[in-house]
Parts: C-alpha cells; sequence; structure tokens
C-alpha cells in the first residue's frame, strides 16, 4: 500500500505550537508511512468506525452468500441440521456432480437459449431507442415542453415490476382495456399477455415503457457536451442535418454508447428476474424461462438448493468472465471501459 | 474516471441558430406524433387506472370493465380498502418497511460514504475495494436465502429491511459527493478541533441536503417496491408488503378479499377495488417524484460515470 505524499508535510496540527503561526492549515490525512500502526489507529478510528456498519451488513449479506456458492459442490440438505450452518456442515460433498446433471438438464439449456435470445432481441430492438429519444429531445427548442415531456417519461423507472406488469394487464389484457373496446367493435380480442410467440416482443415492450426515459438521462449529458460550433462549422460547409447526425451526434456519443453497450454485454445472462418471474405462469414455462428464473424454480421453490447454486455459480462465472472480456475489448478499441487504473 | 456533470447546452434554449435549416414539416409531424405517443403511453393508462378506482359500480358495469370517461365520483372503493383487510395492513408493512429502511440505508451509506471519502486514512485502499467488490459479483440468490432465514429474520421486516441496506451505486454517489466538498473546509474544522464525526454531522451533511435526497429517494422506492425478497422471507400473509398483495390481486387472478363482514351491504365491484390498489401503490413514489426529479439527475451521471 503506497500513498503519496504531494503537500508539506506538517505536524498534528493540535499539539504543534507553532500550528497558530502556520499561514497554510496542515494537510489533514498525512503520510501514513512514517505513523505507526496505533498512531494511524488513534487518529482514523472514528472513520473506521463510520464505514463498520456498512462493512458488517456486506459481509453477512454479500461476501457470506459469495462464499456459501461452495454448496454447489454439496448435495446439500436442509434437513441435516437445526439452520442452514449446521445442515452445512453435514451434508456430503460430492464434487461437480451438481453440475454434471446441470449440463445434462434440458430445461436449463431451455432457459439459457431463452435468456440469450432476449438479450439478442433487446440489444437490436431496446438499445437503440434511448439514444434516438435523447437526440429528439436534445433537439427540442422549448425547454419547458422538454422539462415536461422528461418528467413524464423518466417516472415509469420508478415503478416496480409488479406495477408495470400490472399496467400491461390492465391495458392490454384478456379483461384489459384494449380487449374490452375490440369485444364492443364485435372483434376477437388479441391475446397479448399469454401468448408464448409474442412474449419476447411483450417483455421488450415492457422494458422500454418502463425505461426508455430513463435511459436518455446519460446520453443527454453527453449531448451536452458537444460542441456546438462543430455543428455551425459543418453547417458551413453544407451539411445537412443527418450529416451533422452521422458525423458530429453520433460520434460525440460514442464513448457513452460503447460503455453502455458493455455493461449490457457483460450482463447479458441477466434480463430481468422480476419481470419473467411474474409473468412465467400466464405464458408458461417453455417461453418465459430464463437463468435466473431458473434458479430460483430449481432451488427455493424445489427445495433442491444445491442445484440451484450449481446454476447461480455457473451464471455468475460466465457473468464474470464475459464483464472483464468486454472490458478488455473496451480498452483494446481505445475506449474507457467500466473501469480503469485511475 | 473524471465526472463530467455538465448542464444542458445553453446554445440549444430558445432560438433556432441562424445556421439551422428550418425543419420540414413532415419530420416535426413524426416528432410530434411520436412524442405525443409517448407521454400518452404513461399518463393515458394512469388516468384509465384512476378513473376506474373513482368509478361506481354502474359506470364500470356500463363501460363493460375499464373507465376512461369518468361519471362522478365514488370513493366506496377506498372506504372498503381502509376499512380493514390484507390491503391496509399491507400498506402498513409497506410504510413500516420504507420509512425505517431508508432511515437505516441512508444512516449506513452516509457513515460508509464519509468513512471512504479520505484517502490517506488507515485501510483506505482495501476497504474502497471491499466496498466496490459487490458491484460486479452479484449475491447469488440460493446462499443469500440461507442466510437470512439462517440468522432467523424470516417473518420479520429487517429481512426486507437489512440486505439491500448498502448499495454500491448509492455509495459512490455519495461518495463522489462528499469528495467534491473543499478540503479546506474539512480541514478548518479539524484545525478547530472538530471530530471526524462532527465534521461530518455539521459542515459536510448541511452541505449535501440534494443529494441525500435523491439517494433516499432511491432508497425508499426500492423499498416501497420490494416484492421478490418478501416472496422469499415472508410466508405469513400478514406481513405482505403492498406488492405482494397487489401481485395476488392482479395477476394471480385472486379474488380481492378485503374485510370479512358481507352483512348485506353491496360490496363495490372488484375492477374499481383493484385498480384502487395500483393506485395506492403508484401514489407515494407519484407524490414524492416532482420534489426530487430536478435533483436526480446530477446524482445518475455521477453514479453511471464513476460506477
Amino acid at each position: 500500500m503506497t500513498t503519496r505524499n504531494t503537500t508539506v508535510a506538517a505536524g498534528s496540527d493540535r499539539t504543534r505550537p507553532d500550528a497558530s503561526t502556520t499561514p497554510v492549515p496542515a494537510p489533514r490525512r498525512r503520510t501514513g508511512r512514517r505513523l505507526s500502526l496505533r498512531a494511524r489507529l488513534r487518529r482514523d478510528w472514528q472513520l473506521l468506525a463510520m464505514v463498520a456498519p456498512g462493512f458488517v451488513i456486506l459481509l453477512v449479506f454479500s461476501y457470506v452468500p459469495i462464499l456459501g456458492n461452495v454448496i454447489a459442490f454439496q448435495d446439500y440438505n436442509p434437513y441435516l441440521g437445526d439452520n442452514p450452518l449446521q445442515a452445512f456442515v453435514n451434508s456430503n460433498w460430492i464434487g461437480f456432480g451438481q453440475f454434471q446433471l446441470l449440463f445434462e438438464d434440458p430445461a436449463f439449456w431451455d432457459a439459457f437459449r431463452n435468456t440469450l435470445a432476449i438479450t439478442a432481441f433487446q440489444l437490436v430492438f431496446f438499445f437503440p431507442l434511448p439514444i434516438v429519444l435523447a437526440i429528439m429531445l436534445h433537439n427540442l427548442l422549448s425547454s419547458r415542453l422538454r422539462g415536461f415531456i422528461q418528467t413524464v417519461v423518466y417516472l415509469p423507472h420508478f415503478f416496480s415490476w409488479v406495477l408495470v406488469v400490472s399496467f400491461f394487464v390492465a391495458m392490454l389484457g384478456g379483461a384489459g382495456l384494449l380487449a374490452q373496446t375490440m369485444r364492443e367493435a364485435g372483434m376477437q380480442p388479441w391475446n397479448i399477455m399469454t401468448n408464448p410467440d409474442t412474449f419476447i416482443i411483450l417483455v421488450t415492450a415492457e422494458a422500454v415503457w418502463k425505461d426508455i426515459g430513463w435511459g436518455t438521462i446519460v446520453f443527454l449529458a453527453a449531448l451536452s457536451t458537444i460542441d456546438q460550433n462543430l455543428y455551425e462549422a459543418a453547417a458551413a460547409d453544407g451539411a445537412g442535418r443527418w450529416r451533422r447526425l452521422w458525423h458530429i451526434t453520433l460520434p460525440g456519443l460514442r464513448p457513452v454508447i460503447v460503455l453502455l453497450l458493455i455493461l449490457r454485454l457483460g450482463d447479458a445472462l441477466s434480463v430481468g428476474f422480476e419481470q419473467f418471474l411474474l409473468q412465467r405462469d400466464a405464458v408458461g414455462r417453455q417461453a418465459s424461462e430464463v437463468l435466473d428464473t431458473f434458479v430460483y424454480h430449481f432451488s427455493i421453490a424445489t427445495g433442491n438448493y444445491g442445484y440451484g447454486a450449481a446454476a447461480g455459480l455457473f451464471k455468475a462465472a460466465i457473468g464474470l468472465c464475459l464483464i472483464l472480456a468486454a472490458n478488455r475489448v473496451a480498452h483494446m478499441l481505445g475506449e474507457r471501459g467500466i473501469y480503469s487504473r485511475s | 474516471m473524471t465526472d463530467t456533470v455538465v448542464q444542458q447546452s445553453p446554445t440549444r434554449r430558445g432560438r433556432r441558430p441562424v445556421w439551422e435549416e428550418n425543419p420540414t414539416a413532415i419530420g416535426q409531424g413524426f416528432k410530434a406524433v411520436l412524442l405525443g405517443l409517448l407521454v400518452l403511453s404513461v399518463l393515458f393508462p394512469l388516468w384509465v387506472i384512476l378513473v376506474t378506482s373513482l368509478s361506481s359500480r354502474e359506470t364500470i358495469a356500463e363501460a363493460g370493465g375499464l373507465v376512461v370517461v369518468p361519471k362522478g365520483i365514488d370513493t366506496s372503493a377506498y372506504a372498503t380498502i381502509f376499512a380493514g383487510g390484507a390491503v391496509t395492513r399491507a400498506l402498513w408493512v409497506s410504510t413500516l418497511v420504507t420509512v425505517i429502511g431508508t432511515a437505516v440505508a441512508l444512516t449506513v451509506t452516509v457513515l460508509a460514504a464519509y468513512g471512504l471519502s479520505q484517502p490517506r486514512s488507515l485501510g483506505y485502499r482495501w476497504l474502497l475495494a471491499y466496498f466496490l467488490l459487490p458491484f460486479l459479483i452479484y449475491p447469488p440468490l440460493v446462499p443469500r436465502y440461507l442466510v437470512v432465514t439462517g440468522l432467523g429474520l424470516k417473518d420479520t421486516i429487517w429481512a426486507l429491511i437489512l440486505p439491500p441496506a448498502i448499495s454500491v451505486f448509492n455509495l459512490v454517489v455519495v461518495r463522489g459527493f462528499f469528495q467534491g466538498i473543499p478540503q479546506e473546509l474539512l480541514d478548518s474544522a479539524r484545525i478547530d478541533g472538530a471530530s471526524d464525526f462532527r465534521t461530518l454531522a455539521r459542515i459536510v451533511l448541511p452541505l449535501s441536503r440534494a443529494v441525500i435526497a435523491v439517494v433516499g429517494l432511491f432508497y425508499a422506492v426500492s423499498y416501497w417496491n420490494v416484492w421478490f425478497d418478501a416472496l422469499l422471507f415472508m410466508d405469513r400473509n400478514d406481513m405482505y408488503p403492498i406488492q405482494r398483495v397487489l401481485q395476488s390481486y392482479l395477476l394471480a387472478g385472486q379474488a380481492p378479499h378485503t374485510s370479512g363482514g358481507t352483512t348485506g351491504v353491496t360490496m363495490p365491484p372488484t375492477e374499481s377495488i383493484k385498480m384502487a390498489v395500483v393506485v395506492l401503490t403508484v401514489a407515494p413514489i407519484v407524490a414524492v417524484y416532482p420534489f426530487i426529479q430536478r435533483h436526480f439527475v446530477k446524482g445518475v451521471l455521477i453514479g453511471a460515470v464513476k460506477g
């Protein structure tokens, strides 16, 4: 651990007799290397105390579960003890048995396929929409109109998935407004909410409705950093609006687009969980099972914990590889990626 | 990464720049229709749901389900709901989870953010890595379930409150804001003999009202919206939060049942009760949203750029 001392070293300000005469206030945290651990503890114990509650919560609810993943290598039996810890100690270790079962399970591969299909579909039909909307909003001249539209379209982001799906059921469901209107007009209502064949369109529409506005925030910020003189110069050179869009606006958005694309690809195996769990009964498992719901249904819902943990661990491992790989690609493309050494 | 939080460019405000060509009528019309539809897709369902929840039995029967054009106001659905029963209890549970949860989460997050804002403090790098790592690795479902049940938190509100009480995203937002506070201010407090706790309470917090409001909203909304955790950890239906009840009313096709007493009183139509539950679930979010809205763009950007 190295910390660099860039300011002139000064003593602990309160004990130094000349502290009051020094015109420049002493730096608050001075270089740690020359102070003993005990002195640093005495100086920083309050900061450490502040960090403690968060530390404990992450330890208990993030780190212990992450380590707890090892039950994927067990034939975990919850009845082998009074609490999960005892059961864990008493359960048999079976190595990769759960994974073997998993890879032979057609239901698992269905879920895997569904997940990738939905990710790919949403990459094409969802990902570009906030960019388009952001450009449209940015070009609105009336800032009041823009503010109003933003206020309205950000709102659904704060709705729970239960609410979003309820809204869709109320509008498009079998007893919803659309079906009601169609029946009145003497037509056969469409089967939207329960049709497995169009489910992928439905979930994408829901995701768009919920998050298209929210997704514009980052792009709007990027748009506002583009130098307006570029547009003027391009216009003077005879570039029309579409050429300006292609040669100035889109390149200006490139870093943000790449960053978000990487994040999305790194998260390719997560397509949303509650959204699918909520609609699983309505459209059936074939179309709606994704990896996350698979983990739930084949572990907690059925009591087969080790199996579900194996599926979860498999997903997490692939996910981590994906995000690291995506970041790597970004660095190779000369973009900043998700994290960089600062 | 640098945080480039920039205001909307002033040049787009108000007038069209002289060099820009006039828009075509088709382009303008296309844009207006698109944006109009988008706004309507949010406002129209809200309107229909609100109107239906306030409609009488006759109006609903006449409309054949949902009501678009209101005919008088009938609050009997709300009266039935608030007479007691599953929805009232769930609203109470959700309110409790939201209020206590937001207070706990804000406390934990603000403390940790300040504790992690001094780069030269003891163990800084290790602690920072410790706090940021969960951003990359999600806590896995099955072991998380076993930990929470193993701690005996099942069927208590703490099962919903404690696990999400520190979100890395919100931590990064608050910490980023704290680091933007001029170091001289903190130094002067220190010279005057203020402890870290005192500095946080007297100097940092009063400067951070906006960011705390935003992060508080994020926490409050996520606690109000909690559904799956309740499915996992709440077996007793008197501990269901509102989202769970909403789901069972609207999505699981279960007939809404409120307080048992059906002694000859005509119950309002279930359609209006259903929609009233939706309204009650949306209402708190819509109510706090305008106050915080102008702040959150900034918060999101800090988080997005630094995350």
